[in-house]
């Protein structure tokens, strides 16, 4: 006891790491924490599924048209007589994965194009916030249908062309930030310590503008899955694989006679879409400092 | 030669009224291991003076319309951008009155301090990281190696502000500009972050521009003071010399604002006496008359006819006023 000093020593405030307090956050807002692990499971299905259930999507394995639980096929065949719980499986590889993708490209154009926009001010802004609103002026959808129609329907193409309609949210988010924190006091901190613009821009205002952007990416990863459903029921889509859009366009005929094989895979895209937007909106709760002290 | 030479410095700000000059005319030196003190009521220039110097003068908006800034013979206002962000932080380095937004949020302290000394000195990252720590404890952290990880939100007003001059002397530099240090903090912080200015000071031998508007604090820490007055230097010279005599009428004002707890209430000093009325605005800046005029007691028609020259005393004590003798 002798060892301890009279007045103890300055402790550290038990402040939570920023991640463990945006989890906090997070784990508050129980829809969110259910679709996250739905998430997780079309996760799983998407990257284990094929290996777990090997049947070939492209094969025909029965008769046409043999209703869901019939003849040992769970959710029956196609008009080809196709495994559609095969097809499905294989199909939320394909969406998610140009989800994600074109999620990210648009990301990266957004980014960018914010960034530069918000930190420049003056004639590069002007410049390219009139770029930003001309592409949100266009139909999007006919916009990728032309990109589309003109490149050839490969998934990159398509990854492309969906990125490329849908950055300019992100892009007025991502200037709107840098418009707030380039202001700040730190950054004028970091200015006088002879900080080079470039690390401005990207080492010390955009860590701090992530929150909202995240968010944003969250819900444009469901929106792109959205997207891509719709463009391959029209029929813009890479015929060598398969993707939950296809399935519907490919079986539209016979919704009335077998609405099963249009059914399914639009449950599987409602599913997935609405996680993606729950799970943004608990990061929304996790990271927007202003909801933190409810 | 002086370590800093400012010279007939003018700097014009473009508002809606048109171009104001925010600096008139002002000129001062500063010496290695001097402390000098810039005071004033807001909105008189002082901040921008820093930034002027920093040459961060805000962008389209600011500009050094007229004269020199010379650092180490060297004029700022000529130099290119990558030669002023050489100097900025590593010659020159500036603390700011908000300690808790003037550190990046998501960055611990540690690495904020770490990265200047990667920027301006190219040292590794584990030797900054070390680096780090000795400079947290150069600067009295408690328990330094515990705390160089630690997120700004983590550290109390005064251990932040501490931080903040951990990373503005990280690379040892020739001037440390604090524009209102401790204005933020409590009486007793603030004392102590005075205590630790002056021990750095001594040991480091960097030259300190202080700005505030606490005549206590100048008296404290400097050895020098400049008395400015919308965007004017209304008076300088040694501190103990004006504080003892101070010609200008501003200058009196700003001390006899300042309350003395202990001191009996005697027939000249019955209370706390204010300077009435308030710093004329931006538009008249410019104008050719001393610009205190309209709040003076000392008033004549000369003032409002021409601007004060700078007169100067013996021991370096300039002031700008008609009345300067008779004071």
């Amino acid at each position: 006891m002798t060892d301890a000093p009279l007045i103890p020593e300055e402790e550290t405030p038990k402040a939570q790491h920023p991640f463990m307090e945006a989890w906090g956050m997070f784990r508050r807002n129980h829809a969110a924490v259910v679709a996250l692990a739905v998430l997780l499971v079309i996760c799983f299905v998407a990257i284990f599924g094929p290996w777990l259930y090997p049947t070939d999507p492209f094969e025909m394995v029965w008769a046409p048209f043999s209703p869901p639980g019939e003849n040992g096929f769970l959710l029956g065949t196609d008009y080809l007589g196709r495994d559609l719980l095969a097809m499905i499986i294989n199909g939320a590889k394909v969406s998610l994965l140009i989800g994600l993708a074109a999620a990210l490209v648009s990301i990266f154009i957004g980014v960018t194009i914010g960034a530069l926009a918000g930190f420049y001010r003056g004639l590069v802004e002007e410049i390219l916030m009139r770029i930003t609103e001309f592409f949100q002026v266009l139909p999007t959808l006919l916009f990728s249908m032309v990109i589309v129609a003109l490149f050839g329907a490969s998934l990159p193409m398509i990854t492309l062309a969906i990125g490329i309609v849908s950055w300019t949210a992100v892009a007025r988010i991502t200037r709107s930030e840098f418009l707030r924190i380039r202001e700040l006091e730190y950054v004028m901190a970091a200015r006088a310590s002879g900080v080079q613009n470039a690390r401005l821009m990207f080492g010390v205002i955009l860590p701090n503008a992530l929150p909202p952007i995240i968010v944003q990416s969250a819900l444009m990863v469901g929106s792109a899955i959205l997207f891509e459903a719709g463009l391959s029921f029209l029929g813009l889509t890479d015929p060598n694989v398969v993707s939950w859009g296809q399935i519907i366009g490919s079986n539209r005929q016979y919704i009335l006679d077998a609405s099963y094989t249009v059914t399914i895979p639009g449950l599987a895209i409602f599913v997935t879409v609405l996680a993606i937007s729950l799970v943004g909106d608990g990061l929304n709760d996790a990271l927007n400092p202003k909801l933190r002290s409810r | 030669m002086a370590l800093l030479e400012v010279e007939n410095l003018r700097i014009e700000l473009t508002t809606r009224d048109g171009v104001a000059p925010v600096i008139d005319d002002l000129s001062f030196s500063l010496e290695a291991g001097e402390t000098l003190s810039f005071v004033g009521e807001s909105g008189c220039g002082k901040s921008m003076t820093a930034l002027a110097i920093m040459g961060l003068l805000p962008d389209k908006i600011g500009r050094v319309a007229r004269g020199a800034i010379r650092f180490d013979g060297e004029d700022l206002t000529k130099a290119s951008n990558a030669r002023l962000r050489d100097i900025r932080g590593n010659d020159i380095s500036m603390i700011f009155q908000e300690p808790m937004t003037s550190l990046n949020p998501v960055f611990t302290i540690g690495e904020q301090i770490a990265e200047v000394l990667r920027e301006h000195q190219g040292l590794s990252r584990k030797a900054a990281w070390d680096q780090a720590i000795e400079l947290l404890d150069a600067v009295r952290i408690p328990n330094a190696k515990g705390r160089v990880g630690d997120y700004p939100f983590q550290m109390s007003g005064g251990q932040r502000q501490r931080a903040m001059i951990a990373i503005a002397l990280a690379c040892r530099p020739k001037i440390l500009i604090a524009d209102e240090p401790t204005t933020a903090l409590d009486v007793t912080v603030q004392a102590q972050i005075f205590d630790l200015l002056r021990d750095l000071r001594r040991q480091t031998g960097t030259s300190i521009i202080m700005i505030t508007h606490d005549m206590g604090a100048v008296a404290e820490m400097a050895e020098r003071m400049i008395v400015m007055y919308a965007g004017r230097q209304a008076e300088i010279g040694p501190v103990e010399q004006i504080i003892d005599h101070a010609r200008h009428p501003y200058t009196q004002g700003l001390i006899s604002c300042v309350p003395h707890i202990q001191k009996e209430l005697t027939e000249d000093r019955p209370e706390l006496v204010e300077v009435p009325g308030i710093v004329p605005s931006l538009r008249d800046f410019g104008q050719d008359r001393c610009l205190f005029a309209s709040r003076c007691k000392h008033l004549t028609q000369q003032c409002l006819d021409k601007r004060p020259p700078h007169r100067e005393f013996p021991g370096g004590q300039i002031a700008d006023c008609w009345h300067a003798e008779a004071l």
